[in-house]
């Protein structure tokens, strides 16, 4: 599973959750009470907010809602189930789902499980030119039968690391707004991605502001290191109060035969940083920690590759963003990596950036060069 | 317009709505019997000392926070497994058995509840003692099961309806889902005595039944881990094997950390293996892998020895305390002088009484007396303290009399 590892390829606890275990661990007052279904309310207030911004109109207009979730994954199970009760007429497990290709292969199942009998694939990834192939992800959205929903990557796509930009987000939302597609976002990076959590929404908050109904499921795994706590929220963006509170009640009953209520430990940690101006200051400080130490492993890699000579070009690498780059290695040069150099990549050629270290750059660049020059 | 227009608004859920009606009451004689937490002499939550300690070792420790493996915490899902069977226990032993962790109760049930659906080919059909946990029938029925009932409480004795539940259960189709509970049965508080689940096992394997066995409050119940887990324990000695859902919600106090766990009794170790790498592919897309924190403690508790002796005396204060409660809300009732036998409020065991109050008995306890219950007239008994329980009393006997 991907996680982040510090320089010296280690976990890592961010400095401001150890402060906050601390004082949770020295509160008496706390007790290991039931949550509210939904969840801690400073957290469903807190986790939205930092999605779709302090000025949000959608905050400000009261048309937000948040379910607590366990992760991200339980917050796209939450959406997924929802949908499928009561998007597009009762109980319509025939609206198709679209899923970018390639994607996080959990998302498949998720909506699989749901119910979702018409799972596809919408053009993503051009292995040709080591980008983001725009007019295929176009020409699916017009083509797709009207109200289906699509699972876009708020940024730092898994796994390909390769993001529209927002001129590309404009010409998506362009199409999904005349073609009534559904927006719903995965969002497992926010802040992780570039270091800046503004940047990083950008495309949620650009679908807020044209004025769409749209979900969000993020993910505070990675974003505060609370892997094994299981923290995320399930972001619901409505027209009005009035539908959002409806909305609400019936994924209170989806959230009652799933886990009851959430637990507790992870949103306290996240609540309580995220609604301290300093400790919030601090927990960004920490993000732009491990965000600074991917991107310098980017161009430190890009650049060894580029002085070694080694064949193709290599810009993707520093173009694309997140945990996960999609080196191009074809599947007898991940074969090559993975036997012959003990480095293990995804038969896709995806590589975990967090997995290099000043340590082991020259070796990880020296191997790509000879699975490039050796194997074809 | 919305794509959300024709979505209905939920009812409010009958459990969790107790409390947040409760809250919203300004009687300082308020007294909330709805949500099944424990709480102390004073009202409060009670936070047990072994857990404070276990969280004392975690905190000292300074982990990392990696995520778990799909199928939860090892050393606490083995601890719990032997829990519930016993460390003599030969399915223990033969590692004939697979234990997942789940998010408490619900969690477990549900991860049991969409193994049926997927794998269980022989029927669609569960059964449901009436009444059963309000929760027992959505978890299923989102899992694409049935939901059959079989009898099970008696009104008129506020007893157990032993006959009435033979009868029903030996005419179960074979190979049906047939749901238990373990101990402390939920809402009613009745359990069969032993010579009764002797009985049942008989009978339900000769119908050749899958038993479902929801096991929440094991040491909660009596006081003893192992008088509460009997029924389990007898029935897999006797060739029956069971899956079973535990929650650590109540005996180790741990409600909001969702600390619970599923667990198949399989042939042999093998199929263990072969049930275990299914309900990993069941639960990944469900959340991925479990929340640690629960299970940790659980687990520091169950395997640490001087932690485990303090909380076995933990949990049998709690059961205690609430068997006293019963005893006194009975005199209590004598002394207002009501003439309703009440006998069952001390036969009935754990953490939930059914007073035998009607709906409009109990629509009266809220509204005159702002004393807080389901409507099916079913107590908390850990909500009655000594400093309210004549209170109790005397509103009961007013809405009796």
């Amino acid at each position: 599973l991907a996680a982040y590892r510090t320089d010296e390829g280690q976990p890592w606890v961010l400095p401001v959750v150890k402060k906050v275990e601390q004082k949770i661990a020295n509160d008496n007052s706390l007790n290991h009470e039931y949550l509210p279904i939904l969840g801690l309310p400073e957290f469903r207030a807190n986790a939205s907010r930092i999605a779709l911004g302090d000025n949000s109109p959608a905050i400000k207009e009261n048309r937000i809602g948040s379910v607590q979730s366990l992760g991200g994954t339980g917050a796209l199970r939450i959406g997924a189930e929802f949908l499928r009760r009561w998007y597009n007429g009762n109980n319509n497990t025939a609206t198709p789902v679209y899923i970018s290709a390639p994607s996080w292969e959990n998302h498949n199942s998720v909506f699989v499980d749901a119910g979702f009998k018409d799972i596809r694939t919408y053009h993503y990834w051009d292995a040709a030119k080591r980008g983001l192939d725009l007019q295929g992800l176009l020409d699916d959205m017009e083509k797709a039968p009207e109200f289906s929903i699509f699972i876009l990557h708020a940024c730092a796509h898994n796994p390909t690391g390769t993001d529209p930009t927002p001129d590309q987000w404009k010409q998506i939302a362009a199409v999904m707004k005349r073609r009534f597609l559904f927006p719903f976002f995965d969002s497992a990076y926010q802040g992780f991605a570039s270091g800046s959590l503004d940047k990083d929404a950008w495309a949620v908050r650009y679908f807020v502001s044209e004025g769409f109904e749209l979900f969000c499921a993020q993910s505070f795994s990675k974003n505060f290191g609370l892997y094994n706590e299981r923290v995320g929220n399930l972001t619901v963006v409505g027209k009005d109060t009035d539908n959002v509170q409806r909305v609400l009640s019936q994924m209170e009953k989806i959230v009652r035969t799933t886990w009851s209520n959430p637990p507790s430990q992870g949103a306290r940690i996240v609540a309580t940083t995220l609604s301290s101006p300093q400790l919030f200051a601090e927990w960004y400080d920490n993000v732009k920690t491990m965000a600074d130490r991917v991107l310098l492993m980017r161009s430190e890699l890009r650049s060894r590759l580029e002085s070694l000579g080694t064949p193709g070009t290599w810009n993707h690498i520093t173009e694309q963003i997140g945990m996960f780059s999609f080196t191009g290695l074809n599947p007898k040069q991940v074969e090559y990596m993975i036997k012959e150099k003990h480095i293990y990549l995804m038969a896709s050629g995806r590589i975990n950036m967090c997995g290099l270290t000043t340590k082991n750059l020259d070796y990880v660049a020296k191997s790509i060069h000879e699975a490039v020059t050796k194997i074809q | 317009s919305s794509w959300w227009s024709h979505v209905e608004m939920g009812p409010p859920d009958p459990i969790l709505g107790v409390t947040e009606a409760f809250k919203r009451d300004t009687n300082s004689k308020k007294m909330n019997l709805g949500v099944g937490a424990y709480r102390d002499d004073n009202g409060k939550p009670y936070v047990l000392n072994c857990v404070r300690k276990a969280e004392a070792v975690i905190a000292s420790k300074k982990m990392d926070k990696e995520y778990l493996p799909i199928g939860g915490l090892a050393d606490f899902t083995r601890a719990s497994a032997e829990l519930a069977l016993g460390e003599n226990s030969e399915a223990f032993k033969s590692g004939r058995y697979v234990t997942v962790q789940g998010i408490s109760g619900t969690g477990s049930l549900r991860i049991g509840a969409n193994f049926l659906q997927r794998f269980f080919k022989s029927s669609r059909d569960v059964y449901l003692p009436k009444p059963s946990w309000g929760n027992h029938t959505p978890i299923f029925r989102d899992a694409g099961l049935q939901l059959q009932a079989y009898r099970y409480y008696d009104p008129k004795t506020c007893s157990l309806d032993f006959s009435g539940a033979m009868d029903d259960i030996s005419k179960i189709p074979e190979k049906s889902i047939i749901l238990l509970h373990a101990c402390a049965h939920n809402p009613t508080g009745v359990d069969p005595r032993q010579e009764q689940w002797k009985e049942l096992a008989a009978t339900v394997k000769k119908r050749n039944l899958l038993v479902y066995f929801d096991m929440a409050y094991q040491g909660f119940a009596s006081g003893d881990i192992n008088r509460d887990a009997w029924a389990v324990r007898y029935f897999i000695e006797q060739g029956i094997n069971v899956i079973l859902s535990q929650s650590y919600a109540k005996n180790m106090g741990l409600y909001g950390e969702r600390a619970g766990a599923f667990t198949v009794i399989c042939s042999d170790a093998e199929e263990a293996k072969r049930v275990e790498s299914q309900l990993k592919i069941l639960i990944r897309p469900m959340y991925s892998n479990p929340p640690l924190n629960g299970a940790r403690i659980a687990s520091i508790i169950l395997n640490t020895p001087d932690l485990r002796k303090e909380w076995l005396v933990e949990v049998k204060g709690m059961a205690d305390r609430i068997i006293s409660m019963r005893t006194q809300l009975v005199s209590n009732l004598k002394k207002e002088g009501s003439s309703q036998n009440w006998q069952h409020i001390t036969d009935q065991i754990g953490m939930f009484c059914f007073t035998g109050l009607k709906p409009e008995q109990v629509e009266r306890l809220i509204k005159e007396f702002s004393i807080y219950m389901t409507k099916d007239g079913r107590i908390s008994v850990a909500g009655v303290t000594s400093g309210n329980v004549g209170y109790l009393a005397h509103a009961i006997h007013q809405v009796t009399k």
